[in-house]
């Protein structure tokens, strides 16, 4: 007797579909809402050319020998206190092999006034250090050679006050700005859209990130001007693809912004970077990764015309997920961050930042900071997955979800579009009520049991947490205070004055502001005595709170 | 009866809002009447607020680590305004040894990360069991 064989696929349909399903009531879509098909075949894959790695449109990395020629920068993120014990606790990474700094500041650093403000009562040095004026700079730099080291700085409406700190602690080093590299995050969009940590209006918001883009262009030439970031829209609560979509979104307006001015697209272009999230979704998470070089990639070729590869190349940052550790169980953390370190590596980041296990409760201690950058350690010399650049590529599922992405990140380009752009956007709260509403959805998600939480709405236990928690010592803030004053009374106040004054002036006019902010703060001008000036000028934003 | 009337608001000066936002929408759908005051409120700006709206409850968010500041000086403010029927509970990341201490400062109820809406909306139905909804 002969039998015929079944189509292998028609087969597995029929299999399948004859098969009992696991009826728990949990979503088998993406933790964003995507809907996945149980398996994915050739049927799923795109019909076009193949991609390679190093070439247009960079899917698959922007390097052609992806890991192999350089491993991902492990930067973590890191401040608390003062500045003397931050540069103690940098000192300590370094020498535990982290290959670059990036700066975690307090929130009145963050939103621009001086640790003697009234409102800065109770938030010195809690959730990253203090900097009030050069002077602080300078500790927090102490003993590191600032040519040697490239560093970060998360800080977006005083950015260009601390980018000129850091040039003017450089310059006392003898090293010269076209020397230092480094990212400054400056992006004041995602503030509007997520993080609020605004203060001026948009428009003279932009146009204090146009200046140090300018000026950086000119005069700082290594350094990363921006990082425009994901990661605040997805903590926020945005699904991947809003992530993917507002992010690039918010790029094309600087973009726009930047060509406004004046500018030549590849004399900027190429110092753009990004900053996105590792969710714990871990496919959609590499899909994302993919789909954001390729629109990059298509947008700055074919909309912008960038001529330099350069240009065309979307460099970023990731950081796992804060969101998705949990105060209870607080171990498990250091599972989900490993999970979510590996999906940034498998998406080809350039650098990484993985949380510690401790902090969903406070800021890291020695220890939880030196796992979670051995996390990072283990991933790039134990596991392999570094020796292959951009192992998922051609899956039939990995594939077909970059595909998925790129489709919806381009109808929300579209909508943002229609609203008139970013800014307008920000201004009618769409991006807002977007985030709020995915938010809402996956909170229900969680209360229905139709998302697992381990720990929190499953598999809990009922213990005491017993972790240690780093404290910050309530006399630093004192301290702190007593610090900023004396700068304000020992420095030269006459050369101080005229810098804030001819600051004003220049902000009244079109001038690039940088030149003035430099010295400024060459003055031992504090940042809320800089910002003050800049408010009276520029006046500030509320937003309309929308729930 | 009236419904219980609620302000939440965030004190301290970071901008973390999906927690109060969503913690707002659930209160308004369990029946509440919510009002969201927005970012950056000082202690002064939030009494205040709940005094003008006549609220018989006040919700803090904080995510910046100066809920050791920031809560005891509302409940202070509410003291001075001669206020204390209005109950004060918060929400963020606060451990467990500030609990405790908050608690003795006079806020009544505090909810970290992971508690589910429906813990808080059960206790606001304990804690007003006569209103209206």
């Amino acid at each position: 007797m002969k039998v015929r064989a079944r189509d292998p696929k028609q087969a597995w349909k029929e299999d399948f579909e004859s098969s009992p399903v696991r009826d728990d009531g949990i979503e088998t879509s993406t933790i964003s809402g995507i809907p996945l098909q149980p398996l994915y075949t050739t049927d799923d894959l795109p019909r076009r050319p193949e991609e390679v790695p190093g070439q247009f449109p960079y899917t698959r990395g922007i390097h052609p020998s992806g890991y192999r020629g350089r491993l991902w920068t492990m930067r973590q993120f890191s401040g608390f206190a003062t500045a003397e014990e931050t540069n103690r606790r940098y000192k300590y990474l370094l020498a535990n092999g982290q290959t670059g700094l990036s700066v975690a500041f307090d929130m009145p650093t963050l939103m621009g006034q001086d640790s003697d403000a009234p409102t800065s009562r109770g938030e010195i040095g809690h959730c990253g250090v203090a900097i009030d004026s050069l002077a602080d700079m300078e500790t927090l730099f102490a003993g590191i050679p600032l040519a040697d080291i490239t560093t970060s700085m998360t800080i977006n409406s005083p950015a260009a006050i601390l980018l000129c700190m850091y040039i003017a602690v450089a310059e006392e080093q003898g090293v010269p700005a076209s020397r230092l590299g480094g990212t400054l995050q400056n992006d004041i969009l995602k503030e509007f859209i997520a993080q609020k940590e605004f203060i001026f209006p948009p428009a003279p918001s932009m146009r204090l990130v146009v200046d140090s883009i300018e000026y950086c262009a000119k005069e700082v030439p290594q350094w990363n001007t921006i990082s425009i970031s994901g990661y605040h829209i997805r903590e926020a609560g945005s699904t991947a693809v809003q992530e993917l979509a507002f992010t690039l979104a918010d790029g094309m307006a600087y973009v726009d912004a930047c060509l406004e001015r004046g500018m030549r697209i590849d004399d900027f272009a190429p110092r753009l970077s990004f900053f996105f999230d590792a969710h714990i979704d871990f496919f959609e998470e590499i899909a994302k990764f993919r789909a954001a070089r390729r629109i990059w990639a298509r947008w700055m070729r074919e909309r912008y015309g960038a001529q330099s590869e350069r240009s065309w190349k979307l460099r970023f940052h990731t950081q796992t997920a804060g969101v998705s550790l949990t105060a209870q169980q607080p171990e498990l953390n250091i599972a989900r961050t490993a999970i979510e370190a590996l999906a940034a590596v498998l998406g080809g980041t350039q650098s990484l930042h993985t949380n510690a296990m401790d902090e969903v409760l406070a800021l890291p201690t020695d220890k939880s900071a030196r796992i979670a950058l051995r996390t990072q350690q283990l991933l790039a010399y134990e596991s392999g997955v570094a020796n292959t650049v951009d192992p998922l590529g051609g899956s039939y599922f990995i594939e077909a979800l970059t595909d998925e992405m790129e489709r919806q990140a381009e109808k929300y380009f579209k909508r943002i579009e229609d609203l008139g752009g970013v800014i307008p956007a920000i201004e009618a709260s769409f991006f807002q009520k977007e985030i709020a509403d995915a938010a809402f959805q996956y909170q229900r998600e969680l209360e229905e049991k139709r998302r697992i939480m381990i720990g929190v709405n499953d598999f809990t236990v009922d213990e005491e947490v017993p972790i240690e928690i780093l404290r910050i010592d309530p006399k630093l803030e004192s301290e702190q205070v007593a610090r900023v004053r004396e700068v304000r009374r020992k420095r030269d106040q006459a050369r101080c004055s005229k810098a804030l004054t001819s600051l004003r002036k220049a902000a009244a006019g079109t001038d690039n502001l940088m030149p003035y902010i430099l010295e400024s703060v060459r003055a031992y001008a504090t940042e809320g005595e800089i910002m003050n000036t800049l408010i009276e000028v520029f006046g500030i934003y509320t937003e309309q709170a929308v729930v | 009866m009236r419904p219980v009337r609620i302000i939440v608001a965030k004190v301290g000066l970071d901008g973390h809002d999906r927690g109060v936002k969503v913690v707002a929408r659930a209160l308004r759908d369990a029946g509440y009447e919510v009002i969201y005051t927005g970012l950056r409120q000082t202690p002064e700006m939030v009494v205040d607020a709940a005094l003008q709206e006549d609220a018989q409850v006040i919700g803090l968010s904080i995510h910046s680590g100066a809920h050791m500041t920031l809560f005891p000086a509302v409940v202070e403010e509410l003291k001075r305004r001669k206020a204390t029927d209005i109950v004060v509970f918060g929400g963020g990341i606060i451990p467990d040894d500030d609990i405790a201490a908050l608690k003795k400062q006079g806020v009544e109820k505090l909810f970290t990360p992971g508690t589910p809406l429906q813990e808080i909306v059960d206790w606001l139905r304990q804690r007003f069991p006569e209103e209206k909804r």
